[in-house]
């Protein structure tokens, strides 16, 4: 009973082992890679162990505060962040081990010739509330 | 009606159900419908309960079984239709014999039957025992109701095959409870107060000090709960509660209840935990606290459980009873004996929540206000919950202003 999201990267992870862009896929493996990721929230809809999944646009803007009675002010997109976020998935399980299998199999979609990606999410635990019990 | 009531029915009801042949999937869902009628039409009063016939109880227990009849009867009739339609032949269920014991009692080893993942088996007994809609349940733990429903439903397969007329594990079905307790969401349903419901509807069928035990940790948990935040939200410390703010009726109640299971003479880690509750309830100031009776407990629930968490706590009591260099002793002989300098939980990889968080507030007390500064902050970075981390990071902030002046 611990939410954790994973975090897949465009830019900023460390290099996957099938690092083949995806615009070099063929359509079948690209359909291939869709399918398993729908297949994978689907699985873990059954298992009541889903909470939300999204997908981010690459192109965003930063945005901020400019003082009383001003529009904020919008910036960007700047091509040269490192860091770059392509989407999110949350979960919601019984144990951290349980997350990182969860993660592994993720991980494991499709890619160039059929082969695992081998990528790099990133998974990150949810602050909760206290606990009630605290001696 | 009173929405509590229908509520507390709920074991009763399925368990009306399942005598009449029903399987408990099936009872269980068709109760559940009852209720979400109960709640829908609510505010009509379909029972007559309150329209002065006398037997609230009895009358609206009766109006459930015979809601809840009727949809199992609907489900049957749709799922043999279509199962004829699939051309299947499947034998019902034969109705089985009386069950010999309670059934109430029953639903809650069922609800917590070792088979199921904590988290299922938690759901599985709010909705089940506790009588709580999929819907209440998803929001109390911030989950899609769509994902509450497959994990309940999939619970039900789990112990589909178990039979309701042999006793359980109390220990397993007390786990339950206490995760109930202990995970303080907060959304429409109150799960500390569902949580001690539950408890004192099994301490009352069910004679066993351990019982007692977690239902005492869990009222004397709950007296303090007024006090332990502050109007901003933010945590409020024990040794800085108001402890006028506690509940005495709620500690009096607690404590007499621990007093008689420990008059049994068969101690267990509820109920020395909640002897550590009941001592800091006594203190009528943080100052005055028995700090060397709770260490004493302390020895005790080691001895018990040796969990690295309850090591931890006894190194905060230690360095209250015999000063922060005792605790601080308390705490490396505990680094001393994990495997890896790093605390480690035996659940995992993880270091034991709040161990650099003890570490700071025993070197603040020692007088190293610049260890102090610098744990509270790794501590604050650590934390696995908000309020704890805002207020790391406020003690942090505390020291460091106070050693920049």
């Amino acid at each position: 009973m611990a939410k954790y999201l994973l975090l897949k990267h465009y830019r900023g992870a460390p290099a996957a082992i099938n690092d083949v862009p995806m615009d070099r896929w063929s359509p079948e493996e690209i359909s291939a890679h869709i399918q398993y990721m729908n297949d994978f929230a689907a699985r873990l809809e059954k298992t009541g162990e889903f909470v939300d999944g999204q997908a981010l646009a690459p192109e965003g803007a930063w945005v901020r505060y400019d003082g009383e009675g001003r529009p904020p002010v919008t910036d960007g997109p700047f091509a040269e962040t490192k860091d770059l976020i392509a989407g999110w998935m949350v979960i919601d399980v019984d144990s951290y081990e349980r997350a990182v299998e969860l993660a592994g199999e993720l991980s494991a979609a499709p890619g160039a010739g059929g082969k695992p990606i081998h990528e790099w999410l990133e998974l990150r635990p949810f602050l909760t509330e206290p606990p009630t019990i605290t001696e | 009606m009173d929405e509590a009531l229908p509520r507390s029915l709920t074991p009763s009801v399925i368990a009306v159900l399942v005598r009449r042949g029903a399987d408990f999937a099936a009872a269980e869902d068709a109760v559940q419908d009852a209720l979400v009628e109960a709640l829908r039409v609510g505010a009509a009063d379909p029972s007559p309960s309150s329209s002065g016939s006398g037997h609230p109880v009895r009358d609206t227990k009766g109006w459930l079984v015979t809601v809840a009849w009727r949809k199992f009867l609907d489900a049957t009739r749709a799922d043999a239709a279509r199962r004829r339609r699939e051309k299947r032949v499947e034998e019902e269920p034969a109705p089985g014999p009386p069950p010999a014991v309670d059934d109430t009692l029953q639903l809650y080893f069922l609800c917590a039957h070792p088979s199921l993942t904590p988290a299922s088996a938690v759901a599985l007994t709010l909705r089940a025992v506790g009588g709580l809609t999929t819907r209440q349940i998803a929001q109390a733990y911030l989950v899609p109701e769509s994902t509450m429903a497959q994990r309940i439903s999939r619970a039900k397969r789990t112990v589909s095959g178990v039979r309701l007329d042999r006793p359980g594990d109390v220990a397993t079905v007390l786990r339950v409870l206490y995760l109930v307790f202990n995970e303080g969401y907060s959304g429409d349903v109150d799960l500390a107060a569902e949580a001690i419901r539950l408890t004192r509807q099994l301490a009352a069928r069910i004679d066993h000090p351990e019982v007692a035990g977690l239902l005492a940790l869990m009222l004397l948990h709950h007296a303090r709960r007024a006090a332990r935040t502050a109007s901003d939200g933010s945590l409020v410390p024990l040794a800085e509660q108001d402890r006028g703010r506690w509940d005495t009726a709620l500690i009096a109640e607690g404590v007499g209840i621990l007093q008689a299971a420990l008059a049994r003479d068969r101690l267990g880690e509820f109920q020395a935990q909640a002897a550590i509750a009941a001592l800091h309830a006594d203190a009528p100031t943080a100052e005055e606290t028995d700090w060397v009776q709770i260490v004493e407990w302390y020895d005790e629930l080691t001895r018990l459980t040796d969990s690295p968490v309850v090591r931890l706590n006894r190194a905060v009591a230690v360095g209250e009873a015999d000063g922060p260099r005792a605790g601080l002793a308390a705490l490396s002989e505990l680094d001393a004996s994990s495997p890896s300098s790093r605390l480690r939980s035996s659940s995992g990889g993880h270091p034991v929540p709040r161990h650099t968080a003890v570490a700071a507030y025993l070197h603040e007390r020692d007088g190293d206000l610049a260890t102090a500064a610098r744990l509270y902050a790794e501590a604050a970075h650590k934390a696995p919950n908000l309020a704890e981390r805002d207020h790391l990071m406020r003690q942090a902030a505390r020291l460091n202003a106070r050693r920049d002046r």
